[in-house]
């Protein structure tokens, strides 16, 4: 926001003359800018997967121990410079273990079948249908795309912590202090969270753009399933036809995205 | 008018540089918690609004009591209290300047505040907080100020300003209806998770601003030849007694549904608060204080003979404004998040800038109000010919 | 209220006065003649190579800001990430991988201008320079 002239002169006019001055001051700034000839043009990349509604089903039956969930959680916040602190109030994380009674805390009983019972969930964002952060964002820093991906934009997010009240998951994060120090190893190639933002799993929206799967999809080893619901043919629909999969909290509506095959 | 705030007794500028002094403490905290971020706080990933927001919810709840010394007067014609209408909204003006900082000393990115208004999302309540708080803010400043002036000039006040004034009375229930709504529209929150926190808001309020407002009118006659009156501050106790009757019995509902239904979800935050939950409570003792001092203000208040003896009445007020500050500023917020969505336990406990911050804060409002009852008191006594 | 146009205290107003608008002005007459020379921005090596830029020099010299909004929020709202410029060459609308890949010295290119301008873009808070992290 510091450095766009042109946003100040809105946040000005609009507070000082009202919304009648919009307009003219439109035009002030559009005469700044010097046009070229032909009009560049904004696209999506060629080779970007797309969907109607993006899922992810997690097929626990392949899980037998934390320690194969760790490469999917490493991978996930190796390439997202997701960093990782030691005081557990400052903790930040997009995808993680539960165990049952959490992950689930409104299904566990105390009959369940022991595996179940000690197993550990990956839980992340659900990129819910009808997502409750995204009705309580004041700045629509929190929205939802067309392909259904729940997304943070960093850049206008005013730290109110609003979608973490409203998250019925835990999924969100906020960044106490600057993440940079505890970073151990920094891909360039994402950019790092600042001190007073909150943050959460993106789906990979950023690989999805360049063709290439979700990361922790790809560590998984096919515990995980990408694809789009929408589409009867796709892998996760596929899975979800032949085998009965749960979501976590149905009861509250909102719809999840990640689905859980026990 | 501004320039009476401006002379006083050797008490009154002590007193302004005692507050400004806090004032700065807090500030020099204010700066830290900029540079370095919100982990300088007690919160946590758990317990994502703590101290600041609860002291947010208990002081919208006293800026909107100045509703039941205006409501009374404009609605009812009840003329005893057109003496201190004008002390009940600048508490309010107080009250609510508090309430804003309290939002902007919370917010993660405060830099980026403006993207409220250059995104403005109706469908977010914070959204519709802004408008009511700003909006009351200034219904107030105006009300307060052109009715002094007009009375200070000895003519009747302007046909616009009463017009404001039954305007300000459904603006004052919205701004803590709103307030309310940011915690009982969230699904996976328990605890805030009920039609009646609205109304519970509200009664808490009206017993605590209307208390503090009893204490300030004994404060200003004590100290300044101006009397707000027997006779208002027994139609205030009244009105606190009642709100204070209604809060606990509003408690009492929420704990039959929620013990009765044995939903776990909802159960949970009061065990977690009243009796501690996986050997975590840090709060009981606080909860029982507040509960059992509720109950102590009730038999002091209601019964007459008690609330007619003005000592006892002081100490009826304090116990009121302790006991419904202990629910809503410690208990209310944080009881909503631990357990945590997960079920886990998470305690929060506020850090030491964290609640230098709040005081200061604090410190700001009481410089507020003290300039202005000054304003108003001194204004007082030149009409009556006092000074 | 009397209406003489009397000033109470007019000397000790005037002295006020005249100090209040000798510290206002300070920063004007203190560095009157010591304007520092404007930088030129060092091009790197590479982005000479490439001889244009997304838009004409003139055009990045005054808009680069405009643009990097722009590209913000078409990648992350829209999740548009090509762009096309005029002359139909497609770039990734990328600060760290496509801009600093050419302009490889931050500090010579960006920070220079940006310092003596006296602004301070926080982009790089969160958006990293390649160098910094090898």
């Amino acid at each position: 926001m510091k450095s766009s002239r042109r946003k100040f002169l809105k946040i000005a006019g609009v507070s000082a003359l009202g919304l009648g001055a919009k307009p003219v001051l439109d035009v002030l700034a559009s005469s700044g800018e010097h046009e070229a000839t032909s009009t560049p043009e904004i696209k999506k990349g060629k080779d970007a997967l797309t969907a109607k509604r993006w899922a992810m089903v997690v097929d626990t039956r392949k899980i037998e121990s934390e320690e194969d969930l760790k490469p999917i959680i490493e991978a996930c916040h190796k390439i997202h410079n997701v960093p990782d602190l030691e005081n557990k109030n400052h903790e930040i994380k997009w995808i993680w273990a539960e165990e049952f009674q959490h992950g689930f805390s409104t299904q566990e009983y105390e009959f369940a079948d022991e595996r179940v019972k000690h197993l550990p969930f990956l839980t992340l964002c659900n990129h819910c249908e009808n997502a409750a952060c995204v009705r309580v964002c004041p700045t629509k820093a929190t929205f939802k795309r067309e392909d259904g991906i729940v997304l943070m934009d960093f850049h206008r997010c005013i730290g109110c912590r609003f979608c973490m009240a409203a998250c019925p998951y835990g999924s969100r994060s906020f960044n106490f202090r600057d993440p940079r120090p505890f970073i151990k190893e920094t891909n360039p190639e994402f950019p790092t969270r600042t001190k007073g933002v909150v943050e959460k799993c993106n789906f990979c929206a950023e690989r999805l753009a360049v063709g290439k799967l979700p990361a922790c999809v790809e560590a998984s080893n096919g515990v995980l399933t990408f694809g789009d619901l929408d589409d009867p043919e796709s892998e996760v629909r596929k899975l979800l036809k032949t085998n009965y999969a749960i979501r976590r909290k149905p009861a509250l509506g909102a719809g999840p995205s990640v689905f859980y095959i026990i | 008018m501004l320039e009476k705030a401006l002379t006083g007794s050797k008490r009154y500028y002590g007193w302004m540089a005692a507050l400004l002094a806090v004032i700065s403490v807090g500030f020099v905290c204010y700066l830290w918690q900029f540079r370095f971020g919100l982990g300088i706080t007690g919160m946590s990933r758990d317990v994502s609004w703590g101290f600041y927001i609860a002291q947010f919810t208990f002081l919208v709840g006293v800026a909107a009591s100045a509703v039941m010394v205006v409501l009374p007067y404009y609605l009812h014609n009840y003329k005893a209290f057109g003496k201190i209408t004008i002390l009940g909204e600048f508490l309010a003006v107080a009250s609510v300047t508090m309430c804003i900082l309290f939002i902007f000393v919370d917010l993660g990115q405060p830099i980026r505040v403006m993207n409220v208004l250059l995104h403005p999302t109706p469908n977010s309540i914070l959204f519709w907080d802004m408008i009511v708080l700003n909006g009351y803010l200034f219904l107030n400043i105006v009300i307060s100020w052109k009715v002094l002036e007009s009375e200070r000039n000895n003519v009747a006040p302007a046909h616009w300003l009463k017009v404001l004034s039954y305007i300000s009375i459904p603006w004052a229930v919205s701004i803590h209806t709103v307030t309310a709504f940011l915690y009982c529209g969230l699904p996976g929150r328990g605890f805030w998770l009920t039609a009646i926190l609205a109304p519970r808001f509200l009664s808490s309020a009206f017993a605590a601003g209307p208390a503090l407002l009893i204490l300030l009118c004994m404060i200003v006659r004590k100290f300044t030849k101006f009397d707000p009156g027997k006779e208002q501050i027994q139609s205030l106790a009244k009105v606190v007694a009642y709100a204070i009757s209604v809060n606990v019995f509003f408690f009492l509902c929420e704990v039959f549904v929620v013990f009765y239904s044995q939903i776990p979800e909802h159960m949970d935050h009061l065990t977690y608060l009243f009796v501690g939950l996986h050997g975590k409570g840090v709060l009981v003792p606080w909860m029982w204080a507040s509960m059992i001092l509720m109950v102590v203000s009730i038999i002091l208040l209601v019964n007459p003979v008690t609330r007619k003896n003005e000592t006892v009445l002081v100490a009826a007020c304090i116990t009121v404004f302790v006991s419904t500050w202990i629910d809503k500023g410690l208990g209310m917020i944080s009881g909503g998040f631990v357990p945590n969505p997960l079920h886990h336990v998470n305690e929060y406990i506020p850090t030491v800038p964290e609640v230098l911050i709040a005081i200061g804060i604090w410190a700001i409002g009481f410089l507020i109000l003290t300039a202005l009852f000054k304003i108003g008191v001194t204004i007082k006594e030149e009409i009556a010919g006092l000074a | 209220m009397t209406n003489n146009k009397k000033i109470y205290d007019k000397g000790m107003v005037i002295i006020g006065l005249c100090i209040f608008v000798v510290v206002i002005t300070f920063p004007f007459w203190f560095n009157f003649g010591n304007a520092a020379p404007a930088p030129e921005p060092k091009i790197a090596d590479k982005a000479k190579a490439a001889k244009e830029c997304v838009r004409p020099k003139a055009f990045m010299k005054v808009e680069h800001m405009q643009i990097l909004n722009e590209w913000r929020d078409t990648v992350v709202r829209d999740a548009k990430r090509i762009y096309v410029n005029s002359s139909g060459k497609e770039f990734n609308m990328s600060l760290t991988n496509t801009c600093l890949d050419c302009h490889t010295e931050k500090a010579e290119f960006c920070d220079k201008c940006h310092d003596y301008a006296s602004v301070s873009p926080y982009c790089w808070e969160c958006h990293i320079d390649p160098k910094e992290t090898k």
